[in-house]
């Protein structure tokens, strides 16, 4: 088997451990759209907002250090920035319509088997496949 | 004790998105590219994401209330909505084009160049500008 999977699988590993911590401990479901959304739009206040700032100290800064130390993996992001701002865009606007991303609804909700976080799944899969069909193969732009 | 415990577990979601190569866009793009050189990785990722977590819910059957106090997330909701299919297409869309979706996006700060500062930014331009997109795109 191919290294890149081990570490997939390694890192899938603690990706859930995160969620499990996040879970029993402090009580909250592991929603990266749902944890920075309520910082920015003012939802989250309180204890809520101070306990969300400190997950993205640690999501934002433990990497920025283990990429000091074991150097910077290559992020290859499309160089076009209309490409990179409106699919920033389209992120940001349907996380929080659909209340959810690939670790609130994906990770949280498959492993509770929430028939909305399976629905969810499903649609921006299938909507991701489409969008590569269409922005790779049809016009070439990514 | 309560936001040690919420840095911590961002450290560890942030160094598994790392390790995992999620926050390499080639990985991602790759996955969802069926036609093209796809990329299985994404599977093992989510794979293993899922079994501590649903290890995690049914420790929460047992435990009467999380470690830090308060009470653990009601049962999902069962109502699916037009938000939630019409949001996750137009996430799903935008997943596709660059290969970023939230957390990777966050943990790839500080190496992801001013391309990832600027997916970012716009990222949460969308997520402050959602509720008035709602009210326009999907009115009660």
């Amino acid at each position: 088997m191919e290294m890149e999977y081990i570490y997939g699988l390694l890192g899938g590993l603690l990706i859930g451990s995160a969620g499990a911590i996040y879970l029993l401990v402090n009580g909250q479901i592991m929603g990266a759209s749902g944890i920075i959304g309520g910082v920015v739009d003012g939802t989250s206040t309180g204890q809520g907002r101070t306990e969300r700032l400190a997950f993205l100290v640690g999501l934002i800064g433990v990497p920025a250090l283990a990429a000091l130390i074991f150097g910077a993996p290559d992020t290859h992001l499309s160089s076009n920035i209309v490409v990179v701002v409106a699919a920033g865009l389209l992120v940001g606007i349907g996380t929080r319509l659909a209340n959810g991303c690939t670790s609130g609804h994906g990770v949280c909700g498959i492993s509770r088997l929430s028939l909305r976080g399976i629905v969810a799944t499903v649609f921006y899969l299938l909507a991701g496949g489409l969008s590569v069909i269409v922005f790779r193969h049809l016009l070439g732009v990514i | 004790m309560r936001n040690l415990y919420a840095a911590l577990a961002g450290a560890v979601f942030g160094i598994g998105l790392m390790i995992s190569g999620m926050t390499d866009t080639t990985k991602v793009i790759g996955w969802l590219d069926i036609f093209g050189d796809w990329n299985p990785t994404l599977a093992f990722v989510l794979g293993g994401a899922i079994v501590p977590m649903a290890v995690a819910w049914q420790l929460t059957k047992r435990q009467a209330a999380p470690v830090m106090g308060g009470a653990f997330p009601p049962p999902p909701e069962p109502k699916l909505g037009r938000d939630l299919v019409v949001g996750s297409t137009l996430f799903g869309i935008g997943w596709g084009l660059a290969g970023l979706c939230p957390g990777p996006a966050l943990a790839s700060f500080s190496y992801g160049g001013i391309g990832g500062a600027l997916f970012l930014l716009a990222m949460v331009a969308g997520m402050i500008a959602t509720p008035p997109v709602r009210r326009r795109l999907l009115p009660a």
